[in-house]
């Protein structure tokens, strides 16, 4: 009886935390089909007769900020930029693990070193040498990101790779397997979990950057969802069109949130595995 | 198979080295450089010394009172995350049904990035400081706090998540014993669960000190339109790219200078965190 009474206690707690929790979304969602007026005046309202807009801020929200354009340029920089990460750094730390010596070891802690190292402390210049290479552009981003993905995905991958013995690794060698055939066949299916823990942190990590993509590619054409966001948010004078703007948070937030409802078990996995080795 | 594989290091190495070359260590080295120089583009650098280290902390005002407002934040911000999320960790390791409902919603915060963060926050703090006539940006304490408790609100569920972890890798043996021993909820809660949980509590604490020193996204986003609640990176961003009142755009190499102090400090953290782990290892 007493543990029962106790139970319904810490579910109350429970379900008042999840509501704190769930509320900021849900506000945003209730202004998304306000009219202006109505956003402005009563935020904490729910939208009734002619509070209600209906999905006219959305229509307006998708055209006004040409928000397929920015979803098209956040997706493909993203999709590529992880592959890329994925792929040549898996290989570079199979290179470094494999082949020991005084080289690897020094280029291993450079990659290692750029973990540690704020943004800030190269914010101007790797803006300064991206224009000079004439690299402001999707390709170049993707280049960057590649860069700055290195460093965590090097290290998280050569943690991994020093576990496994490589006996079948000589195996295939003396069976005539040359390394690229011996770590496409057969290495990178091992390193199947770790590339899906990289896979995941670099990708919430590439969505959702707004500073290099702003300093990169800028506000025009080019630019990414978070840019558009900040852009639609902050800039320009008059009146804003809050009801456009709070749809725009509402598309910004949806993609994520599917996503996450459908791969929740690896990002929670992916996230905590990063979290402690990280 | 170590020489057969040793020359095909263009193909292996090259490739990562040069992305980490063109967006780490050449810049890396250029801003080192670069700190030591006046300069409005980098090709008119001109050799200062250490002018512009001296220029921080006197004629420039906001780096000390910005680095003030970093470390209160981060200070309280630890300590919130980690009370709360440890707390809700306790409530969702009673083995109830629907565990799993309230993980996924405290966690869902994390995933959605620093600017629409900010946003949301920002129309929902403006919404209840709207009924009293003002907004964020009347008193530097509303920023802060507004700030604290995005944080709270974005961290919480990824902290709790590790701290489950923890709690749910003490051994069922030490509970059932306190419990033979007679020993209080309160006793267990002090003398077994948080001593156990230990290393989750220096993981959780420098996670969540990392990224409340380095934040910015959600400062810009939030704070961006204030000028008294820029913390250390949004300060160091002002430098380059805002030049309002006293800023001139000479002052790059300040700003320059700045971020190398920033990454300094950074790099100090990150140092007292190795040798935490490295010594909770040894002991285990």
């Amino acid at each position: 009886m007493k543990a029962k009474r106790k139970n319904i206690a810490v579910y109350i707690l429970l379900f008042l935390f999840a509501a704190v929790f769930l509320a900021p979304i849900f506000i945003i969602l209730l202004n998304s089909v306000k009219t202006n007026f109505y956003i402005s005046e009563e935020p904490f309202s729910i939208p009734t007769g002619e509070a209600y807009a209906g999905f006219k801020n959305f229509v307006k929200g998708f055209t006004q900020s040409d928000f397929s354009k920015a979803f098209a340029n956040s997706l493909i920089i993203t999709v590529f930029s992880v592959a890329g990460i994925v792929l040549l750094t898996s290989m570079g730390a199979w290179y470094i693990v494999r082949i020991k010596n005084r080289f690897t070891k020094v280029i291993y802690y450079l990659f290692v070193f750029s973990m540690i190292v704020p943004f800030q402390m190269v914010m101007y210049t790797v803006t300064y040498l991206v224009f000079e290479l004439k690299l402001n552009n999707l390709p170049g981003i993707i280049l960057t990101y590649l860069g700055f993905g290195s460093g965590l995905s090097v290290f998280m991958f050569s943690g991994f790779i020093k576990s496994i013995p490589t006996e079948i690794e000589e195996a295939a060698t003396i069976d005539g397997c040359s390394p690229l055939r011996t770590f496409f066949l057969i290495v990178f299916p091992i390193l199947k979990p770790t590339a899906i823990t990289v896979a995941i942190l670099n990708s919430m990590w590439i969505w959702n950057d707004y500073l290099l993509p702003y300093l990169i590619l800028g506000s025009g054409k080019n630019r990414t969802l978070p840019v558009a966001v900040q852009m639609a948010l902050t800039g320009g004078y008059g009146n804003k069109d809050m009801g456009a703007l709070m749809a725009m948070l509402v598309l910004a937030i949806l993609p994520i949130i599917i996503f996450y409802l459908f791969c929740q078990k690896y990002i929670i996995k992916g996230v905590v595995a990063g979290a402690v080795k990280g | 198979m170590h020489k057969s594989l040793k020359k095909y290091f263009p193909v292996f190495l090259v490739p990562a080295l040069t992305a980490l070359a063109i967006s780490f260590l050449i810049p890396f080295a250029m801003g080192l450089y670069l700190s030591f120089t006046e300069f409005k583009t980098v090709n008119d650098s001109v050799w200062v010394g250490i002018e512009n280290y001296i220029r921080i902390f006197t004629t420039d005002k906001t780096f000390l009172s910005s680095l003030w407002l970093t470390v209160k934040f981060t200070f309280v911000s630890v300590i919130t995350i980690n009370v709360i999320a440890f707390s809700i960790a306790l409530l969702l390791t009673r083995g109830l049904k629907g565990t799993n409902f309230f993980r996924t919603v405290f966690f869902m915060p994390n995933l959605i990035g620093g600017i629409v963060l900010g946003h949301i926050w920002s129309l929902i703090i403006n919404g209840v400081l709207g009924y009293f006539g003002v907004d964020i940006t009347y008193k530097s304490e509303y920023g802060f706090w507004g700030l604290v408790i995005l944080m709270n609100w974005q961290l919480i569920g990824y902290m709790m998540i590790i701290y489950i972890a923890g709690i749910q890798n003490i051994p069922d043996e030490l509970n059932e014993a306190a419990a033979i021993d007679g020993a209080s909820p309160a006793q267990t809660l002090f003398r077994i669960t948080i001593p156990m949980v230990m290393p989750s509590v220096t993981i959780c604490g420098f996670l969540t000190l990392t990224n409340s020193f380095k934040l910015f996204d959600q400062n810009l986003a939030l704070n961006g339109k204030s000028a008294d609640t820029s913390l250390l990176a949004l300060d160091i961003y002002k430098t380059f790219y805002d030049h309002t009142g006293l800023k001139l755009p000479q002052w790059h190499g300040t700003g320059q200078a700045k971020a190398v102090l920033f990454f300094l400090l950074v790099a100090v953290i990150a140092f007292i965190q190795l040798r935490a782990t490295r010594q909770k290892e040894i002991e285990h």
